[in-house]
């Protein structure tokens, strides 16, 4: 099945927009349970477009990284991150609802500000062929500097394991874009590289809880200088 | 040499998997035994690195490059090896066992990078190499007090900081592979040798791109400044055996995925941008590295310090561009591996010995510990490039290429700020190891007099439990509070932590009087191939 080469470009374009307008969401949640579930839904995003740009490109390696991402960052990651945060109610106590460095409002306009930086860089690159679209490329830069906004405002390490695996997911919507064909191999190993830091991260987050039966970071301002 | 190049990618893996299996004394053996393996493996693949590229089965490629940083690693791999059998010998079974794992796949990961022919994989065993130390970072998390939530911390902000720096590393990936795609077709793999050979057809703003971002990315791995914050951090707070590995050659394995993406930048885009980028670099890690030697109260955060001011050097001297600053720099990643391992490994016998990391609590640490006292002098002094040692001569080059190359202001600023340096460090050890004065013990510090004085305290960060006693009674001239409170008495807590040291000494003086030749013609052969030579 060959689309039009517009449809493609489109596609991406949309879903492009959508995974940021995701990320923004991310930003403006007070509860770590609800930036869960937001980053599944980016996550899926990813797994959409890069079915298809499988059947637009006639690229079949693509449709197994499409279930394997899936399989990985829609359900396994989510599901690890939620029975680390426990019940919602305990969410409040673990100080992580709302543990925010800077005010919502106040984070959201630091993003529309870094976030267009992004998007006017990338997009003056001139880094464009028919199967990199700038618009999708452009937004990819913009979600970079708001996945580095999302660690940066809250103060707690849930929160920030969510900013980076969201970094993550806009290298793979960057990857997919300019990087499509990218031997399967080495795509699969990226994945399982981030199962691994997935898992480093998730035992770091547990260590950290046990020990001070908190997921918040307010504590961890010991080493200085 | 395909034999030599599994072996080095199996036998640190397998020593690994089966130190977790068996009590810990025999997984500190067997450790050893891997790291010296591996260590004669790299000594068998030195001469035919020096005298060609090797390439095997695709994804396998040794050339003088990589040569020096595997050398870098391996001899740390033994030594730190022989150091841990003599640090770890009071833990308990499950953390020992723990440990070995951990340290032999992190040293697997080390040796694999520079083996890898394709920039894809050089990302990935580079994120594994992050993975792994965070956990040798965090396994002090289980202990009680002040050394557990030092160690959450910093593995914490390792994890945090050093995976975000690797997504802009993935980036810089992705990016020179679109570079390459456009020359070389899509299927192109990212292989280095490839990617260099078409450089100058390379489209341009990716690849500048692409190496800003592994400047920055990998940088942060490096340590360079201003993405440096976790390194004093996850340094200070490692065991010392980790720590040693960490500041010797995974800096060093990491400044070597940055010089690739020079290689493929400077073929690209000419020098002018890889160099001027890496002297900004360079400039500011050596200029706050400097400043903040001064001042510092952890003896292990201070040899971290000291570690972005040599990552800064290795910048500056790569920028340079001149032979002889490039032959300096590869020197110098020997150097440094040796002499920053032998002040680690200086720094954890001193924090056994007294307890803490305290540098304010360490005193008469000359007469304290007869071998590890002067021998952890020279160290320091090595790492300030006094000569005879291997750094004099290493930065000797560096600032002759400098100068050689027209770069004369940068090569003034080097001095002036290593100097600085020198001076950062001296006082601070010189401090430690001549104040006179005998020593309470602190918590867990080891040797203590069995008749000294008792006294009220805090727990010390860095304790490790320890044994043994002495037999000095002078009076206490310290003010720390210890709940031992006993007085220390001279002796070494291992042997096994003194004899690696003394082989880092002599390879440091090795390459600062007279290094081998086979070793010359490989650091020659890897300047010419980072200047272009194929």
């Amino acid at each position: 099945m060959k689309a039009d080469p517009g449809v493609y470009a489109d596609a991406a374009d949309v879903i492009a927009a959508l995974m940021l307008l995701l990320e923004f969401g991310m930003l403006r949640q007070a509860l770590v349970r609800d930036q869960v579930r937001l980053y599944a839904a980016q996550s899926a995003m990813i797994s959409v477009l890069a079915v298809i740009i499988a059947a637009d490109r006639n690229l079949p390696d693509l449709y197994a990284l499409a279930a394997l991402s899936a399989a990985l960052k829609v359900i396994a990651v989510p599901l690890v991150l939620r029975r680390l945060l426990g019940a919602p109610a305990v969410e409040e106590t673990r100080g992580v609802a709302g543990s925010y460095t800077l005010n919502p409002a106040s984070a959201v306009l630091a993003c529309i500000v870094l976030g267009a930086f992004g998007y006017f860089c990338f997009g003056s690159l001139g880094i464009h062929s028919a199967e990199a679209p700038v618009l999708a490329l452009s937004i990819a830069g913009a979600m970079v500097f708001v996945a580095f906004v999302l660690m940066i405002v809250r103060r707690d390490v849930a929160s920030q394991a969510i900013g980076f695996f969201s970094l993550e997911n806009a290298i793979s919507l960057t990857s997919l874009v300019v990087a499509a064909e990218l031997p399967l191999l080495l795509e699969t190993a990226f994945l399982f590289d981030l199962l691994l830091a997935v898992v480093v991260f998730g035992m770091l987050i547990r260590a950290h809880h046990s020990r001070s039966e908190s997921l918040s970071t307010t504590d961890l301002t010991r080493l200085r200088g | 040499m395909l034999g030599v190049i599994l072996a080095l990618l199996v036998v640190p893996l397998a020593a690994g998997v089966v130190t977790f299996l068996v009590p810990a004394r025999l997984a500190a053996g067997i450790t050893i035994a891997s790291g010296i393996a591996c260590f004669a493996l790299v000594l068998a693949l030195v001469p035919e690195a020096a005298h060609g590229t090797l390439n095997y089965l695709s994804y396998l490629r040794v050339d003088a490059v990589s040569g020096v940083f595997l050398l870098a690693t391996g001899f740390l791999y033994a030594a730190v090896a022989v150091y841990a059998a003599g640090y770890l010998k009071d833990r308990t079974d499950q953390y020992a066992r723990r440990f070995y794992l951990g340290f032999n796949v992190f040293a697997w990961a080390m040796l694999a990078a520079p083996l890898m022919s394709s920039l894809a994989l050089l990302w990935i065993a580079i994120e594994v190499t992050t993975v792994v130390s965070a956990l040798l970072v965090a396994i002090e998390t289980g202990q009680p007090g002040e050394q557990g939530d030092g160690a959450a911390e910093a593995s914490w902000k390792y994890v945090l900081i050093a995976s975000a720096g690797l997504g802009l590393a993935l980036l810089a990936t992705i990016f020179a592979y679109y570079a390459g795609a456009q020359v070389l077709g899509a299927h192109s793999n990212l292989a280095i040798a490839p990617l260099i050979a078409a450089g100058p057809r390379l489209p341009k703003t990716p690849v500048e791109l692409s190496f800003l971002l592994a400047v920055l990315g990998f940088g942060t791995k490096v340590g360079l400044v201003p993405v440096h914050t976790w390194l004093p951090d996850a340094h200070s707070e490692a065991p010392t055996p980790v720590s040693a590995l960490l500041s010797g050659a995974l800096l060093a394995t990491s400044f070597y995925a940055i010089l690739r993406f020079y290689q493929v930048a400077a073929a690209a885009l000419g020098t002018a941008i890889p160099r001027d980028t890496l002297l900004a670099f360079g400039i500011a890690s050596l200029l706050l590295a400097s400043l903040y030697l001064f001042g510092q109260r952890d003896v292990k955060r201070m040899l971290a310090y000291s570690s972005v001011e040599h990552m800064g050097i290795l910048a500056i001297g790569v920028s340079f561009g001149a032979p002889v600053a490039l032959a300096g720099v590869f020197l110098h990643v020997l150097a440094h591996a040796a002499a920053k391992g032998n002040a680690f490994m200086g720094a954890g016998v001193f924090t056994v010995k007294y307890g803490t990391k305290q540098m304010a609590v360490m005193r008469d640490g000359l007469r304290l510990l007869p071998w590890t006292g002067p021998t952890f002098l020279l160290a320091v002094f090595a790492l300030c490039a006094i000569p005879p040692f291997g750094i004099f001569r290493s930065e000797f080059e560096i600032v002759a290429g400098g100068l050689d190359g027209g770069s004369d202001a940068a090569a003034a600023v080097l001095v002036i700020l290593v100097t600085l340096a020198f001076f950062g460090l001296a006082t601070s050890v010189t401090g430690m190891l001549l104040t006179p004065g005998p020593v309470e013990a602190r918590a867990g510090g080891h040797g203590a007099h069995p008749d000294g004085a008792q006294a009220d305290g805090s727990r010390a960060d860095g304790a490790h439990p320890g044994s043994g006693a002495g037999a000095d009674g002078t009076a206490v001239a310290v003010a720390t509070r210890a709940p031992a409170g006993r007085l220390l008495a001279p002796g070494e807590p291992s042997t096994w932590m003194v004899v690696p040291v003394l082989a880092g000494l002599a390879v440091l003086v090795l390459l600062g009087v007279h290094p081998p030749a086979e070793l010359t013609r490989l650091i020659t052969q890897a300047a010419a191939q980072l200047r272009g030579a194929p």
